[in-house]
């Protein structure tokens, strides 16, 4: 092979697209030439620099929320005047059960409305989301102190970000989502192999509590308020330890 | 999003059964980051960007039963592509400036010798820029074989080229970015 054959098939050759012998040959020639393994040689810095340098574009969470949108369509509108009635009893049997399990070590504030069910089901559909588009965090860190300064910003009020590492439910990122019309921050935990997302945003004048986790879809839903800040917590994780973090974040339950 | 640019779509967007959504859901929108960051490369604006994925998504959902046994990547991808172009095209047209993709020809042609040719202006700028100087026709095959890691074959559907021109197209878009990169750009290429 002489060097301008070699040379023309270097591209294809670095992306190991030749058919074997094209490559047999190609690697024959390098091993002989020094000019065209100089060129093989730039020819993998430039892939590799690609690799590392060009930025990969993720889609904007507007943009993927309206689309979800466009797929879910007026499903869900429909949907939810049906389902309104169902919530009362199966919150309160769930609340009753932690009751059980937790020996009443705190109260809960009043039962949710229909609202809140709607609520819930954007969590969880959020959480679904976050998992099954592969885009978790868009600030990908255990570290609150990089986290924290990230949403700065980005929202017009400042989570409250903390590490629960030690208690074995680290922190693994953050990201901007987008629920009930209005841009909030979650927060990405997690405890053994289950992802956590924390929905958290501004709720003025609110009472801390602790609504105990329901069941929607499969998933599991905390609901607290704590220090005018308002969270939703959902995962795959069980109730018990899920309301154990839960407690972490909204530790000062215990008030009717 | 204005409606005069989702009417593009020559069927209105399909409603989805249930069992329609699921696949899509599992086929299809796991490769809207790929979508998304396509759409950057080659319209290299965000707004037209996010336009063009709104587009090609609802295409997408139009024309789902014409996935069947394919690839999802490459099929929303294609999509993409051609959402992309079509909004290119009518920029052009449309009187906003010419960039690129007007000297395709003459640089598709010109690329021989690296060396020979060095832009200097270029030289020391970062791959980044580079790239942002090709044409669109080649930071997208750039973009389908670097970052989302597209083989040969795939990246023919994608582009709808037979696979001889997807390698030539590679092997020129690669020359001519190290010829941009110059010389002295080895060390940081």
């Amino acid at each position: 092979m002489v060097c301008a054959e070699a040379l023309d098939r270097l591209s294809a050759f670095v992306d190991d697209e030749l058919d074997p012998v094209a490559s047999s040959e190609v690697s024959r020639h390098v091993e002989s030439c020094a000019s065209c393994a100089a060129a093989l040689a730039s020819q993998r810095q430039l892939g590799d620099s690609l690799r590392r340098e060009l930025d990969y574009h993720r889609t904007p969470d507007l943009l993927r929320t309206r689309l979800m949108r466009e797929l879910r369509g007026p499903e869900r509108r429909e949907a939810a005047p049906a389902r309104r009635a169902v919530p009362a009893w199966r919150w309160l049997s769930a609340a009753a059960a932690l009751v059980v399990v937790a020996g009443g070590a705190w109260v809960f504030a009043t039962l949710p409305r229909g609202g809140e069910d709607a609520i819930a089901r954007e969590v969880v559909s959020g959480h679904i989301r976050s998992l099954m588009a592969n885009h978790l965090a868009d600030v990908a860190s255990t570290d609150q102190h990089t986290v924290k300064p990230w949403f700065s910003g980005k929202l017009d009020f400042s989570p409250p970000v903390t590490d629960f590492a030690a208690a074995e439910y680290p922190l693994v990122g953050g990201r901007l989502d987008y629920l009930q019309g209005q841009p909030v921050a979650a927060l990405v935990y997690m405890h053994r192999k289950h992802v956590i997302n924390v929905f958290v945003w501004p709720l003025a004048g609110a009472r801390d509590m602790l609504v105990p986790a329901v069941t929607e879809r499969g998933y599991h839903l905390i609901h607290a308020t704590h220090s005018g800040m308002t969270y939703w917590v959902v995962s795959d994780l069980n109730a018990q330890e899920l309301t154990t973090f839960a407690l972490m974040l909204a530790p000062t339950v215990g008030r009717m | 999003m204005s409606l005069e640019r989702t009417t593009e779509t020559t069927r209105p967007p399909r409603r989805l059964s249930p069992e329609q959504r699921e696949r899509f859901e599992a086929l299809v929108l796991p490769h809207l980051d790929a979508a998304y960051n396509l759409a950057r490369y080659l319209l290299r604006d965000p707004h037209e960007a996010e336009d063009a994925v709104q587009n090609a998504f609802l295409r997408a959902m139009s024309y789902f039963e014409g996935l069947r046994g394919m690839d999802g990547r490459a099929w929303l991808l294609s999509i993409v592509r051609n959402t992309c172009y079509t909004q290119f095209r009518r920029r052009r047209s449309g009187g906003e400036k010419v960039e690129f993709d007007e000297e395709i020809h003459s640089q598709d042609t010109e690329v021989s010798e690296p060396e020979a040719d060095l832009d200097r202006s270029m030289a020391g700028s970062s791959v980044r820029e580079g790239l942002g100087r090709l044409t669109i026709e080649f930071r997208e095959v750039l973009v389908l074989r670097e970052l989302e890691g597209l083989s040969y074959k795939e990246i023919a559907h994608v582009i709808g080229a037979p696979i001889g021109t997807v390698m030539s197209r590679l092997a020129r878009a690669r020359q001519q970015l190290l010829l941009a990169l110059g010389t002295g750009a080895k060390e940081g290429v």
